[in-house]
């Protein structure tokens, strides 16, 4: 693309129930790393009431709400038809590099015959980007020479923008329902907890938990201090745990305040996930483990003695 | 019902990538390379659908440099009947390999493909949702457990809040992930009987797609480093330091 090209941005946002998904205002701020042109689009039950937030989210120009039930549940084929339909007005459609983003994109791209990029990290220019190769061994940075760009951004990767008067909200009519898929049944993990992604402080626990009963110490850790939960792929596997907590190269990124890892070794699948945390904690018996070294405190020792004591000695967390 | 699985030949998971001298590239030169972890998932699937007597042939497609017959050997070793090989020694992009795989279904007409989430180099997890988008049919991503009745597939998929059942219409694309199965381990007549099958290998050109690269790597870098940290001896350390000094208590 020339430099000149207007840079004109669709964020897709994800949403459910009229509550746009946290990290819309970090895929805006993406956006916003573009240029000005900032247009959102929110679809499925609940758009309208979610539009109405999205509006007021720092730099969106405009939002276009497809208030249809047929794209609920991140239908792909739909919503990927819809966005491909609009993509002739822009030069740029980005969404959060999360289960839906990262399944809905690359179908738009194709439908669009461009390349996509997958968990982009910083934004340096209309055309060039970098995002994490080998299990964010290595960052490349990459130029696309596509007229259109389609991207998903690691939220974790920008901080939200703020608020503004609200930007003005346009209905859109709703494509055909292709009815490629259909839902059969969905279980979500309802949570009291912080989500994983979005936490300030997250608690992890990895195969030297032992057991999902032992994982109860995580959560007593976790309450202390108003902490989301995660694990290792161990973990999960070992059925310790539900798989919407792994994180790692093929599991959620986080990237919080303090990240606390028990029993986990410290694969390189395991840290592409959670390195770029703030403050690093490790706690495992063996000195030889590699999470100490990317842990800023390391504690040499027993979990199943370690844990209780530290649950008695944090401050408690004020919600 | 035929099932065309595509496997991809990268570094061995357990390798340290580096990054060449000259920053252009990783330096794959005397890595230990595999097939894709995520793949091989994908055919294990396959192989048991044929063991349960629903998947009446199981056809491998590979896409890369001649090497990647290895990955195809160990494909038919572990259960896959035919092997598939276009050639092609450039790196190529998702969109391209999901247009060639659109070939190889037009001419294989399988009514499932399976293939990995991810590969664990580009990192991308993009190319089943393209090709599905190409050959206009249903797509489930991040397959934990696959059912097939009749004319469609029920498919379970991990996703961020939980999990998500999906029911789709056959032909259909999936991408599998971690939980779906373990693979086996190939036996050693197998390997050596997969030795002796014929590949049926052409030129990735010749299918008529446009490979020309749409994203060029100006660079890779290590990320930044992490500062060292520090042994603390106890938990009142650790509290006190994290309260103190990192302020994040
Ligand atoms: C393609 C692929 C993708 C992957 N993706 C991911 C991913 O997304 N996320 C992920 O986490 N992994 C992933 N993995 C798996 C990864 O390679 C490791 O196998 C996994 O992270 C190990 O989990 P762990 O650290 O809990 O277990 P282990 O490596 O077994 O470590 C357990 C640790 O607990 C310590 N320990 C045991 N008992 C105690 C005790 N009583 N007190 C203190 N410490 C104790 C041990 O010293 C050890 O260090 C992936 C692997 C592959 C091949």
């Amino acid at each position: 693309m020339s430099s000149e090209q207007t840079v004109r941005t669709l964020v897709v946002a994800e949403q459910s129930s009229g509550e746009p998904d946290a990290a819309t205002a970090r895929v805006v701020a993406a956006a916003a790393a573009l240029g000005e042109a900032i247009e959102v689009l929110v679809v499925g039950s609940g758009a309208e009431r979610a539009a109405e937030q999205v509006a007021r989210l720092a730099g969106v120009q405009r939002v276009h709400c497809c208030e249809a039930a047929h794209y609920d549940h991140a239908a792909a084929e739909n919503t990927a038809a819809l966005v491909a339909g609009m993509a002739g007005e822009y030069t740029h459609l980005l969404a959060a590099a999360s289960t839906t983003g990262r399944s809905i994109m690359p179908r738009v791209a194709a439908l669009c015959n461009v390349a996509q990029l997958s968990e982009v990290v910083a934004v340096q220019g209309p055309d060039t980007f970098v995002r994490p190769i080998y299990a964010g061994s290595v960052l490349a940075t990459v130029q696309s020479d596509d007229a259109l760009r389609v991207l998903t951004i690691r939220p974790t990767a920008f901080d939200a923008v703020g608020a503004q008067e609200a930007a003005p909200v346009a209905a859109l009519a709703a494509g055909e329902d292709t009815g490629l898929s259909r839902l059969v049944d969905e279980q979500l993990v309802s949570g009291e907890r912080p989500e994983l992604s979005s936490a300030r402080v997250v608690v992890s626990g990895g195969r030297g938990l032992g057991s999902g009963d032992n994982f109860r110490l995580i959560e007593a850790v976790a309450d202390r201090l108003g902490a989301g939960i995660g694990a290792s792929r161990a973990a999960v596997d070992a059925g310790y745990v539900p798989n919407d907590m792994q994180v790692g190269q093929t599991g959620k990124m986080v990237a919080p305040e303090l990240y606390i890892a028990v029993g986990i070794s410290g694969s390189i699948q395991h840290l592409a996930g959670m390195k770029d945390s703030r403050v690093i904690v490790a706690i495992n018996h063996d000195e030889e483990a590699p999470i100490f070294q990317v842990a800023d405190y390391g504690l040499v020792a027993d979990l199943f003695e370690i844990l209780p004591e530290l649950v008695e000695k944090l401050p408690r967390h004020e919600s | 019902m035929k099932v065309l699985v595509a496997v991809k030949r990268v570094i061995d998971y357990n390798v340290r990538v580096r990054v060449s001298e000259d920053h252009a590239g990783v330096d794959l030169a005397h890595a230990k390379m595999a097939m894709n972890p995520f793949c091989e998932i994908a055919l294990e699937e396959a192989v048991r659908l044929k063991e349960q007597g629903i998947a009446s042939e199981v056809v491998a497609v590979t896409i890369g440099p001649k090497a990647a017959q290895e990955q195809l050997r160990s494909a038919m070793a572990l259960g896959a009947d035919r092997a598939l090989h276009l050639e092609h020694d450039e790196a190529l992009e998702s969109l391209h390999v999901a247009g060639l795989l659109a070939g190889v279904v037009e001419e294989e007409q399988p009514g499932l493909v399976l293939l990995g989430k991810q590969s664990i180099d580009s990192d991308n997890n993009q190319t089943a949702q393209m090709l599905a988008a190409m050959l206009g049919c249903g797509q489930a991503t991040y397959a934990s457990d696959i059912r097939v009745a009749g004319e469609s597939v029920t498919v379970t998929c991990e996703i961020d809040g939980g999990l998500r059942i999906l029911a789709l219409q056959l032909p259909a694309v999936i991408s599998v992930d971690l939980r779906l199965n373990e693979p086996r381990f190939a036996r050693l007549p197998d390997i050596m009987k997969a030795k002796k099958r014929p590949i049926e290998s052409r030129a990735a050109q010749s299918l008529g797609v446009d490979l020309a690269p749409r994203v060029r790597t100006l660079r890779v870098d290590y990320p930044a480093e992490r500062q060292p940290g520090v042994r603390v001896d106890s938990v009142d350390e650790l509290v006190d330091r994290l309260k103190n000094e990192a302020g994040v208590i």
